[in-house]
């Protein structure tokens, strides 16, 4: 089945640990300049949005690659990066309208979301459930469910009314 | 490697800074973050120096798993000389400095001397300046911060300051990070402002390699199921510590009215009230427990203002000590001081002790400057917070602390005062729980609850699952009672949450998540097995136990030095006079005994292996390996 991964930024508690879990998971070390994800936060409000790769359809990164090292892997729904093409050029990086493509700088190598190749370590870790691997089929299904249970509450009351 | 991390030698007298690595022989004495800053303190500081001097010496560190996937692993801790007890002091807060300090490469800082004008360090990848901070000077916590990102051009940096309670000194000024996180309790923040230094910055790029990956991340991955599966873990992501409030005020538990009342009457500060404010919680550095709230103040002068807390200290502080009622003055309080970087325990203690010495005529209007410090007004309570922080009035001789503001107030203040090592008490009342009250008495950096508090005695557990806690790992088969009124094998609680509060504070993780507020989180089997997965380093239950006792018995020799004596691990006699009286039928009408209150001290003394003076015994030092200090290996 077709997934992709949400991010629900209400329920993110800023802890940063998909961060943590990604770059132990690909470089086995820590360090959040190696992350695939990151954590953006804006401490005066309490307000933080994770941001990763969003495996777009049209991707802007597959367009501008010079060596075709990227591509639409429709099996896995994601856009792959294949090291054994990529030249290191970062025009995806410059591409990427968010931040998406990154630069690791002990590997000498463009970096971007896998997504662990179908079972995505962020989301195992993250507790708060701000990070969701879903069924693309559903995903907006979910919403208008979890949206529809306000809605749902009115509408019954005027129907008793 | 988790390892390789340096520690930096900061002059700020001469402005010399020196690096160098940390021996991993170290490592296997004390691990790190607290354990290797209180030796670096025994080591670097003369006996007897004035703790607002330049002679004093500022550590800053993370733990040995900060940065890896062990749970939580967020803890900064910051040691000095404590310009508040004159002995130990030793302050730690969660947040994301510490990670940050380590992925710029550092462990250990070790500042020195005092900078000409205010200054704040920089740290990055590997490099440390020292700048020009007249700028930051006068800024409050959280301005200092966005000004430090903005001059520095760099949204990531994470800093630790202080705010103008620590520029004041106000001798129990903290140092911050973030909006709300604390290093509290020892005065650390007043320190710093002793030696100019505004805040300290970090950022960087440099792995954190982890040991063994797969198995540390599968290993906690599987933790932090448990963890999250546990009731205490879900009530403190709803609710935070302010849970506790609900238990401890119903059963007669809490400080209320300074002394006079062992709980609130009409109190409208349960952490419900959380709700109509919180905005959701936040979490430190690898934490799912989150128990920060985020909150907006919504009505009065301080309505709009975002701010983050409070914890059930702050309810205890600006609530249950001073009489308030109000959920909001609550709010406010911990606004204020996390904003001017002072104490929230320390403050709201001091105020409660100075309210009950107006109401004995003790203290007069004259004193307060025409303020009505009565309990219960809400609004001379929030005035005298700032009036602390920036020692006007009698917040100036409050700013002192207690023994020393005692001194200036004269007659029978003392009396009234309820300290432990010039360190006021928390808001619990230990008269019902002899086992609390020995933790507070016996706390190496004075009057606290995070030293050895054995808050699960609480719970009454079976004696089965007391002894399968506390039999281990050393071995232990005196007596344990699951009765928390009694004082049998209760020191063997206290000796025991010691050695693991100070194991964990040696490794960064958050006491919440170890057997301090529920018995099924970790302890010292588990940390062998974080540390092995995350460091390669191998240590058996015992032997982190071994490591913990050597690092508080540096603490205790620490304070020997200073100057302590027998008569400093005990409490003000209030606790043995005036029985508690309300609360439930079991807490009712209790007083310590003083003959079996010192029993229980021995039996602790004689549990650590010191004499009955409360000196380590030569064999006791040479068993652990510090017949030799100060050794100066670092």
């Amino acid at each position: 089945m077709e997934k992709i991964l949400v991010v629900n930024h209400e329920k993110c508690t800023g802890c940063r640990l998909c961060e943590m879990a990604c770059a132990v998971k690909h470089v086995g070390a820590n360090n959040p300049a190696r992350s695939r994800i990151h954590v953006v936060k804006w401490p005066r409000e309490g307000f933080e949005l994770p941001m990763l790769c969003q495996q777009c359809e049209k991707a802007p990164c597959i367009a501008v690659c010079p060596k075709n090292a990227l591509s639409r892997d429709s099996a896995l729904n994601r856009v792959n990066l294949n090291y054994d093409l990529c030249i290191g050029c970062k025009m995806c990086v410059i591409a990427c309208p968010f931040g998406g493509m990154g630069v690791d700088i002990v590997a000498r190598q463009v970096i971007k979301c896998d997504q662990c190749d179908g079972d995505p370590t962020c989301v195992r870790f993250c507790n708060p459930g701000a990070l969701q691997f879903v069924p693309a089929s559903s995903v907006n299904l979910i919403k208008k469910r979890t949206v529809g249970v306000k809605l749902a509450e009115v509408m019954r009351k005027a129907v008793a009314a | 490697m988790a390892l390789n991390r340096k520690i930096a030698y900061v002059n700020l007298t001469t402005g010399e800074i020196k690096t160098a690595p940390i021996p991993v022989e170290m490592r296997q004495l004390y691990l790190g973050g607290r354990g290797l800053d209180m030796y670096l303190l025994y080591n670097h500081l003369k006996p007897g120096v004035d703790a607002l001097s330049p002679d004093n010496v500022l550590t800053v560190s993370a733990g040995l798993l900060v940065g890896t996937p062990a749970s939580a692993s967020a803890r900064t801790h910051v040691g000095a000389k404590s310009p508040l007890t004159g002995f130990v002091g030793s302050s730690n807060m969660g947040g994301f400095f510490a990670p940050e300090l380590r992925f710029a490469g550092f462990d250990h800082l070790v500042v020195k001397g005092k900078a000409p004008s205010p200054v704040y360090l920089w740290v990055h990848d590997g490099e440390i300046e020292i700048r020009d901070g007249s700028k930051l000077w006068g800024e409050d916590v959280p301005t200092t911060q966005d000004l430090i990102r903005e001059e520095l051009g760099d949204p990531e940096i994470k800093a630790l300051c202080i705010g103008i309670g620590g520029e004041n000194l106000v001798r129990y000024a903290n140092v911050m990070t973030g909006i709300k996180n604390a290093a509290g309790r020892s005065g650390t923040g007043a320190v710093m402002g002793s030696k100019n230094l505004k805040a300290i910055a970090a950022r960087g790029t440099q792995d954190i390699a982890i040991r063994f990956p797969k198995e540390a991340l599968e290993y906690n991955a599987k933790l932090l199921e448990h963890i999250g599966s546990t009731k205490f873990a879900q009530i403190m992501q709803k609710w935070g510590t302010m849970f506790i409030y609900g238990v401890t005020n119903t059963t007669g538990l809490v400080r209320n009215r300074n002394f006079q009342s062992n709980q609130q009457v009409g109190g409208n500060i349960e952490c419900e009230h959380i709700e109509e404010h919180a905005l959701g919680t936040e979490g430190c550095y690898g934490c799912i427990i989150h128990c920060r709230h985020k909150y907006m103040i919504r009505k009065g002068p301080y309505a709009g203002t975002y701010a983050e807390g409070p914890e059930y200290t702050s309810q205890g502080a600006f609530g249950m000590e001073v009489g308030c009622n109000n959920f909001e003055t609550v709010l406010i309080g911990n606004h204020l001081v996390n904003k001017y970087g002072i104490d929230t325990l320390e403050t709201g203690s001091i105020i409660a002790w100075a309210m009950e010495l107006y109401e004995k005529g003790i203290l007069t209007d004259k004193d307060t400057d025409g303020l009505k410090l009565e309990f219960g007004n809400d609004e001379a309570m929030l005035e005298m917070i700032k009036r602390i922080a920036e020692r006007k009035g009698l917040g100036d001789i409050l700013a002192e602390g207690p023994l020393r503001a005692a001194k200036k107030i004269g007659k029978d203040a003392l009396k009234y005062c309820i300290q432990v090592k010039g360190m006021s008490n928390l808001h619990s009342d230990e008269r019902p729980t002899p086992s609390l009250a020995l933790g507070i008495a016996t706390g190496s950096r004075g009057s606290d609850h995070l030293r050895s508090r054995p808050a699960i005695d609480l719970y009454h557990l079976p004696e089965k699952v007391l002894r399968s806690i506390y039999g281990g790992p050393k071995p232990y088969d005196g007596p344990l009672s699951s009765d928390y009124t009694s004082y049998e094998g209760k020191p063997r609680m206290v000796q025991w949450h010691e050695m693991l509060y100070e194991a964990i504070d040696c490794t960064g993780v958050c006491k919440f998540h170890s057997v301090f507020l529920s018995p099924n989180l970790i302890a010292f089997d588990e940390l062998s097995k974080l540390i092995y997965h995350n460091t390669g380093l191998e240590f058996t239950p015992e032997e982190i136990w071994d490591i913990a006792d050597r690092a508080y018995t540096v603490e205790r020799l620490f304070n020997l030095r200073e100057g302590l004596t027998r008569a400093d691990d005990w409490l003000v006699d209030r606790y043995f006079d005036e029985p508690t009286p309300v609360g439930l039928p079991i807490v009712r009408g209790k007083t310590l005994d003083r003959a079996k209150f010192k029993q229980m001290v021995d039996e602790y003394y004689s549990l650590h292996g010191w004499d009955e003076t409360g000196v380590p015994k030569p064999e006791t030092l040479k068993k652990i390996g510090l017949d030799q200090e100060p050794s100066h290996m670092l």
